[in-house]
């Protein structure tokens, strides 16, 4: 028995030990200030466009770039509480608030891709092929055939909103074809794939979705479905402890000519994911 | 066997240390327990002098652990006054009173941990506290030295009983109060204990014994309080209790009857 | 679902060649867990304890306090505490928002209600049994009180393991005030919750499997530890 209370004693001691040198890298960590935080979508992060171009910016750079996806909704209402540097994310009316209030300094566009409707390969609504985009939401809705909605204020949320309403549907008043996952664009994705429902998704997430089931894009090129993305400086003037000069100098790279190209090299399969066009807007 | 005879050296030695404390006589005046509605002692009065051995004496249910807890202040009665005589003057059964008295009940609590550091915690908590080579000495006295590093809780029943009354024994207590210490023991552990008990009565502790073995009773009893549906019938000397009890309960007792 | 199995050819190779990426999550997990097992433990386990031991008025709304207090949902307790730590919040200041230090913070209180509550039960039916010794000894308080976790060591270890299971597999808390950031808070749970969102549930069951292995031998190495004790440890011979 005693020496079980040794071994006990003994095994304790050396998990707190343990625990101490563990413990010690967290401190470390925060030590190195070059970082910047970006506030930006599931988009970027789950298409991987952002784990290949941020390594090339960080080495020129020397700044560590890290990335809190979330939905564009939730990333401006991380912005807005000075939680974080940069917002990078793709809802142009919501950016331009955000700016307007003061919260953010300038918007500039960066890149875009496009939105595609997938739905199961049976099309019960009919609509595969079709090119106008609030037409083919307006058979499904006709049809009543399952449709699964992020409805978690992202951007590709705000944009199926307003498909909806041009489309000239009520989703409230809809009965239960009209469902809300209230979740990401993969977990949404999951969840189309798991009930034959069509969705609203970004290309660039779908191209490197790879739990697909029986879904495949019905509804495409439309210019309706055009997806744009914004960089942003968080406004330093209303939140002290943003690194304006480090946020600004990824900003500045990633709508310069190599950030640029970065996005264009990116590709899946062969398929381009993000189309660079920040020089021809700003 | 013939050294477990003996009063081991150690004791003797410690007792003659002891002289100039405080004698503790204990005075008891309608004490009364009602327990759940249930009358479990009924109107005690009982005078107890601040030496040698009392044993209490009683069939099962009479009450006998509670009124050792009560005098040790464990329980508090429903009415009536215990009073120890201490340092002076009368206390309640408070912590001072008890931190002067030690009590081995009948199924000792012991801690989870080796028999050893058992001593050590109870060594802990006095003033002075005694050496490692003391409570070895205490173990030693109990043959219970070699066992110093084993669980407690592993320990065989009379090994545990002669743990918990050399734990008992580790702070010369005033007052011993011992419930059926020696029950269900084999002989060797039941004549350590007795000789332990011996060992403490000569120097001047004052001993409380509840014990349902008559020849036990006859061999350390002083004198005896026979107890009986929560009240006492008879408190007398030890001999004139075997001898000529003047009880028909008592009576009975003694003759080994069943007392319903 | 031809996934199961290529989750587990998938977790056996990511183990076998130690994948570094692997290896930093897993041991980003065990930081964070453990350090908030060891904070909740130094508040939890005396805590507990003094619930167990004491009387006052209010203790029972405590205890029930505590109980309910077991079942709090890790994204509330990250909304929570992603409001304290961030810039907006009264301890922005700190700069612990997206910080390993903030995981801590939100699953050590995630995790406390438990330990409180479990080690009270603990200790309460040990009490039980030693209230009237230390009553009779006159042991104070505090003694009583180191005394009895001390003596309810073994089954307090399961305790422990309780809170670890709870925090090491939560994934709601830390993904809000951690922000899975990729080399920096990204652990095994925001990592699997990441390959889900990416569709790679191949990848992100391989990930779970790995986590329940190290469930696993966290629980072996504690009942190996504490078997031989255990056994010897309670059994009262006759």
């Amino acid at each position: 028995m005693h020496q079980f209370n040794r071994l006990f004693a003994r095994t304790i001691l050396g998990a707190g030990l343990a625990l101490a040198t563990l413990v010690a890298p967290i401190a470390s960590a925060q030590a190195a200030d070059q970082f910047i935080v970006v506030q930006s979508t599931t988009s970027t992060q789950n298409s991987g466009l952002l784990d290949v171009i941020l390594p090339e910016f960080t080495k020129k750079s020397g700044i560590e770039v890290r990335v809190v996806a979330v939905g564009t909704g939730q990333a401006i209402k991380n912005a807005a509480n000075g939680d974080g540097d940069v917002l990078l994310v793709h809802a142009k009316p919501a950016e331009e608030k955000f700016v307007a209030d003061g919260e953010g300094v300038k918007r500039f566009d960066v890149m875009y891709n496009d939105f595609v409707v997938v739905g199961p390969a049976s099309d019960p609504a009919g609509i595969k092929g079709m090119t106008d985009a609030k037409a083919a939401l307006a058979k499904i809705a006709e049809a009543g055939s399952p449709f699964a909605s992020r409805g978690d204020d992202s951007g590709t949320h705000k944009k199926e909103q307003a498909l909806w309403k041009l489309a000239g549907v009520d989703v409230k008043a809809a009965k239960d074809w009209y469902r809300e996952t209230g979740s990401g664009m993969g977990a949404t994705l999951n969840v189309a794939a798991g009930m034959d429902a069509y969705t609203l998704t970004d290309r660039a997430t779908w191209l490197a979705f790879q739990n697909r089931g029986s879904l495949e894009i019905v509804t495409q090129g439309d210019d309706i479905l055009f997806n744009q993305y914004g960089v942003i400086l968080v406004n330093p003037a209303k939140h002290p402890n943003v690194k304006a000069e480090a946020g600004q100098a990824f900003i500045d790279w990633l709508i310069g000519a190599e950030g640029q190209s970065a996005i264009a090299a990116y590709k899946i399969n062969g398929e381009q994911l993000f189309f660079p066009n920040a020089t021809a807007t700003n | 066997m013939s050294d477990v005879l003996e009063t081991p050296a150690s004791v003797t030695a410690r007792s003659l240390r002891r002289s100039g404390r405080s004698p503790m006589p204990l005075r008891v005046e309608g004490l009364t327990l009602t327990l759940e509605g249930t009358l479990v002692l009924n109107d005690i009065d009982l005078a107890l002098a601040d030496d040698g051995v009392t044993a209490i004496l009683g069939p099962n249910g009479a009450g006998k652990s509670l009124l050792l807890r009560c005098l040790h202040g464990l329980v508090t009665p429903t009415r009536g006054t215990i009073l120890w005589h201490h340092e002076g003057r009368d206390h309640a059964p408070d912590l001072a009173i008890r931190k002067a008295q030690a009590l081995v009940a009948q199924k000792p609590v012991l801690l989870r941990r080796s028999v050893l550091a058992n001593l050590k915690f109870v060594a802990g908590l006095r003033r002075p506290r005694p050496s490692t080579d003391d409570l070895m000495q205490a173990l030693r006295e109990v043959r219970l030295e070699h066992l110093a590093r084993q669980n407690a809780r592993t320990l065989s029943g009379g090994e545990q009983q002669r743990l918990a009354l050399a734990r008992a024994l580790l702070h010369d207590p005033r007052v011993l109060l011992l419930d059926e210490p020696s029950a269900n023991l084999d002989p060797a552990s039941t004549l350590l204990i007795e000789t332990a008990i011996r060992a403490a009565r000569a120097a001047g502790t004052k001993v409380l014994l509840i014990t349902h073995d008559m020849a036990q009773a006859r061999r350390l009893a002083d004198d005896v309080v026979f107890l009986h549906k929560g009240r006492i019938v008879e408190h007398t000397s030890a001999a004139a209790f075997f001898d000529r009890p003047s009880s028909a309960e008592a009576e009975a007792y003694v003759k080994g009857d069943i007392l319903l | 679902m031809q996934d199961f199995a290529q989750s587990f050819l998938l977790a056996g190779g990511l183990i076998l060649e130690a994948d570094p990426a692997l290896v930093e999550i897993v041991l980003l997990s065990l930081q964070v867990t453990l350090s908030a097992l060891l904070a909740s433990a130094l508040i939890g386990l005396p805590l507990g304890a003094l619930l167990a031991v004491t009387r006052f008025p209010g203790r029972r709304a405590l205890v029930v306090l505590t109980n309910a207090l077991m079942g709090l949902p890790p994204v509330v307790v990250g909304l929570l505490v992603y409001m304290m730590l961030s810039n907006a919040g009264p301890l922005g200041v700190l700069r612990l928002l997206y910080t390993p230090t903030a995981m801590v913070i939100a699953q050590t209180i995630l995790i406390t209600p438990i330990l409180i509550a479990l080690t009270r039960q603990v200790i309460n039916d040990l009490d039980q049994e030693y209230a009237e010794t230390f009553r009779s000894l006159g042991v104070p308080a505090p003694t009583a009180i180191a005394a009895l976790l001390w003596d309810g060591r073994f089954s307090l270890v399961t305790v422990l393991l309780a809170g670890f299971g709870r925090a090491v597999a939560e994934v709601g808390a830390v993904m809000i005030v951690g922000g899975n950031i990729n080399h920096v808070t990204r652990v095994m749970t925001t990592a699997i919750a990441l390959e889900t969102s990416r569709g790679d549930l191949a990848l992100a069951l391989a990930l779970g499997l790995i986590l329940l292995t190290l469930a696993l031998a966290v629980n072996a190495l504690t009942s190996l530890i504490n078997a031989p004790a255990r056994m010897s440890g309670n059994v009262r011979r006759a």
